[in-house]
């Protein structure tokens, strides 16, 4: 296997578009394929600003550095084209989208990787659903429900995590998927990521969380402490641990000198 | 069926129908409007004296009553209509078989997919072209039951007793301008009688066309349902591209008797050049039902309200409307319900989508009388913008005389957001394939009502319109 990174971010930069507001002040990471990281941070520390540039959010722009995924420039491509190369976003928020089932939803994001004129057989795709479904262990019923209309916070999670297991990712980025859960909640999450990267060690994952918990459940291969728009530290799960017991005061303390 | 190519050749705001053949009418009236014309219109259908005289009052009428000053603009109506010719005559008979039917209508026929929908479902199919049925066959089925499905001349000629008792009834000449000039110069449509207790699964379906450069068209449909009976009636039309702008007023009366249920599905898909001013309404009896499930697409500017009036005890109506208002087109749509009896309920439900210079307006009326007890209503209307310059708006008109009333009115507009989009997107679709999906997920709750041929013609409609939308 070519063990080569599949994600690699260099000096970037990055704030929000149209405004003069730095948020991301020079970010370094790779992740290779099967590698899971975790970044940890505070409110305001530019986690999710890295996870959203990576998946092509409008709302944020790039000043500077770059953002090769699979060796391809990422930040030149739409999001509907990274989405295609292999790169998923789990929302913090999922949005709504009334009278379109999750099944009809599914479907049309597969049918967008088609070429054209190159139509979903329907049957292989109810197939691939219920096999899916299956293996989340969803009730199929599920699949008929419109996209998170309605949806309680654990619904909308399992959803992100039914659509990641049908799209297959190459890189999976959880954007603070794990706030506001309860403990159901966040081991639904816990379970469909690892059982998929059972089925599939390739798949890489950007965890981008406020708190340890999450990652008693999905072990990290590295934590990264990012503070201020930087990342301050990574290191082994040991680092989450330590983070657990002092906090993250150490750390702004030691940006701010 | 037009191919996908060709329909996919066509830039973004070509009307998918536009084409028009070469057609020469028999006989058509002059241009513009007086008693003349009328004399002749009703000399032509060979009519009654009575007829005539209900032609001509309402042409006085509709002479002295002002264009109306709400709505959407109608300024450049009166040149329009002095332009407009308001009767063309295709050809002399009725046709019935197909073979009959003269080769350059079968043509049009064929390029809208009308012989595909014969050979599948219809052996009923009426199909308008221009003023007068040419093509009108009904089910042997339908007519061992006693059910009558006729060109409106047809019912009046056939059934001139049942016709008189009915025909201005539920609308008068004097309702409103426009069914007073329909009443004038009506020309066109269907007549339906359903005996009482019979019960029809397939949809009765007219599919109709307006072919005629400056060629107002003045359908007119009178529907009986007899008590308990059950039926569906299903009209789509679809009209081309005119340098000129063309006008369109029709009236349809429906009368739902006791205990009966009726259901009248309309999707209109008119060209951007024309006037659609319809005015269609329903009586409903004690226990019976109505649901009017309209589709207004296309068109310069649209008004129509269907309504029904809940006379009996019991009685119900529903109206289920969308309306697409792509640039530069105002759709001024909505319903209106009147309680007149005890225990009457009824339901409003009204989606609009407004599209780059598009506007789209609510108007809805909800009126209970005073003794209509415990009469229940709801009203919904939801707008759905697509960019920056749509506009909608929303006049909901309630007016409650009775206190056991209960009356219920929710509105929401949303936006097309740069997060759903992002969702979208970011599952791989691209910004014209997400933006149709949520289009089609807005009109779901009403697609879904559509029978299947209607639903896929309706989203393909939609996602055309889509196409070129964003970015």
């Amino acid at each position: 296997m070519d063990d080569s990174p599949i994600l690699v971010v260099t000096g970037l930069e990055a704030g929000v578009a149209d405004e003069d507001l730095d948020i991301l002040k020079g970010v370094d990471l790779a992740i290779g394929p099967g590698e899971i990281h975790a970044i940890m941070g505070p409110n305001g520390s530019g986690k999710s600003t890295l996870a959203k540039l990576i998946a092509g959010h409008p709302g944020y722009e790039a000043t500077g550095g770059s953002v090769e995924f699979d060796g391809e420039d990422l930040l030149d491509m739409e999001p509907d084209e990274r989405a295609q190369a292999g790169v998923f976003m789990a929302f913090q928020y999922p949005v709504e989208i009334p009278g379109v089932s999750i099944a009809n939803f599914l479907r049309t994001a597969l049918q967008s990787r088609l070429e054209d004129g190159e139509e979903l057989d329907l049957f292989d795709f109810q197939e691939l659903l219920m096999e899916r479904m299956e293996l989340l262990d969803m009730d199929v019923a599920f699949a008929q429900r419109p996209v998170n209309d309605g949806f309680s916070g654990g619904e909308k999670k399992r959803n992100e995590i039914l659509q990641m297991a049908v799209l297959k990712p190459a890189l999976a980025l959880m954007d603070e998927t794990d706030s506001g859960l309860d403990i159901d909640a966040l081991q639904i999450v816990a379970r469909g990521v690892n059982t998929l990267r059972e089925e599939d060690p390739a798949m890489s994952v950007l965890l981008i969380t406020h708190y340890q918990r999450i990652l008693n459940h999905i072990t990290p291969d590295v934590v990264h402490v990012m503070v201020g728009g930087k990342i301050v530290e990574s290191g082994g799960p040991e680092v989450a641990l330590e983070l657990e017991a002092s906090g993250y005061e150490e750390y702004r303390k030691a940006h701010a000198a | 069926m037009p191919s996908n190519e060709v329909i996919q050749g066509l830039g973004l705001d070509d009307y998918k129908f536009g084409f028009v053949t070469d057609s020469e009418p028999v006989f058509k009236t002059r241009p513009g409007l007086d008693a003349e014309v009328v004399r002749q219109i009703s000399a032509r259908k060979d009519e009654p004296d009575w007829m005539l005289k209900r032609r001509l009052k309402a042409l006085r009428i509709y002479d002295a009553k002002p264009m109306p000053k709400w709505g959407g603009d109608l300024s450049e109506l009166e040149e329009t209509l002095s332009r407009t010719y308001f009767y063309s005559k295709p050809q002399e008979q009725m046709e019935r078989s197909w073979d009959d039917v003269p080769e350059n209508i079968k043509q049009t026929f064929e390029r809208l997919g009308i012989p595909e929908a014969e050979r599948k479902i219809l052996a009923g199919v009426g199909a308008q072209y221009d003023s007068e049925m040419v093509y009108h066959s009904l089910k042997e089925e339908w007519e061992s039951k006693g059910v009558i499905f006729d060109s409106i001349e047809d019912g009046l000629k056939n059934h001139p007793e049942m016709f008189r008792k009915h025909f201005g009834t539920v609308i008068p000449a004097a309702d409103n301008k426009f069914a007073a000039l329909n009443s004038a110069v009506w020309s066109g449509g269907s007549f339906v009688y359903i005996p009482p207790g019979v019960h029809l699964e397939t949809p009765l379906q007219a599919y109709f066309r307006v072919n005629q450069e400056r060629l107002g068209q003045f359908e007119r449909t009178l529907i009986i349902a007899g008590e308990g009976s059950r039926a569906h009636y299903i009209e789509g039309c679809t009209a081309p591209v005119y340098s000129t702008d063309s006008f369109h007023s029709g009236v349809i009366e429906i009368i739902v008797n006791r205990d009966a249920r009726f259901r009248y599905t309309t999707i209109q898909n008119w060209s951007n050049n024309m006037y659609n001013l319809v005015t269609q309404r329903a009586l409903v009896q004690q226990g019976a039902h109505m649901e009017w499930l309209d589709g207004n697409l296309g068109s310069k500017l649209t008004m129509k309200y269907p309504s029904c009036y809940l006379m009996g005890e019991g009685a119900h109506g529903e109206i289920l409307s969308i309306a697409y208002a792509g640039d530069g087109q105002h759709q001024d749509t909505g319903g209106k319900v009147i309680h007149v009896a005890p225990r009457t309920t009824s339901s409003i439900v009204s989606k609009s989508i407004s599209k780059g210079t598009g506007r789209s307006s609510y108007r809805g009326l909800c009126k209970v009388y005073d003794g209509a007890t415990h009469a229940r209503s709801n009203v919904e209307c939801d707008a759905l913008l697509i960019n920056e310059t749509s506009r909608t708006d929303t006049f909901p008109y309630i007016e409650i005389d009775e206190k056991t009333a209960t009356v219920g009115h929710e509105a929401t507009v949303s936006k097309v957001g740069d997060e759903q989009l992002f969702y979208l997107m970011s599952r791989g679709m691209d910004e014209t394939e997400a933006m149709a999906l949520i289009v089609r997920g807005f009109i779901e709750p009403i697609a879904k009502e559509l029978p299947l041929e209607y639903a896929v013609e309706l989203n393909r409609l939609i996602e055309l319109e889509m196409e070129g939308s964003v970015g």
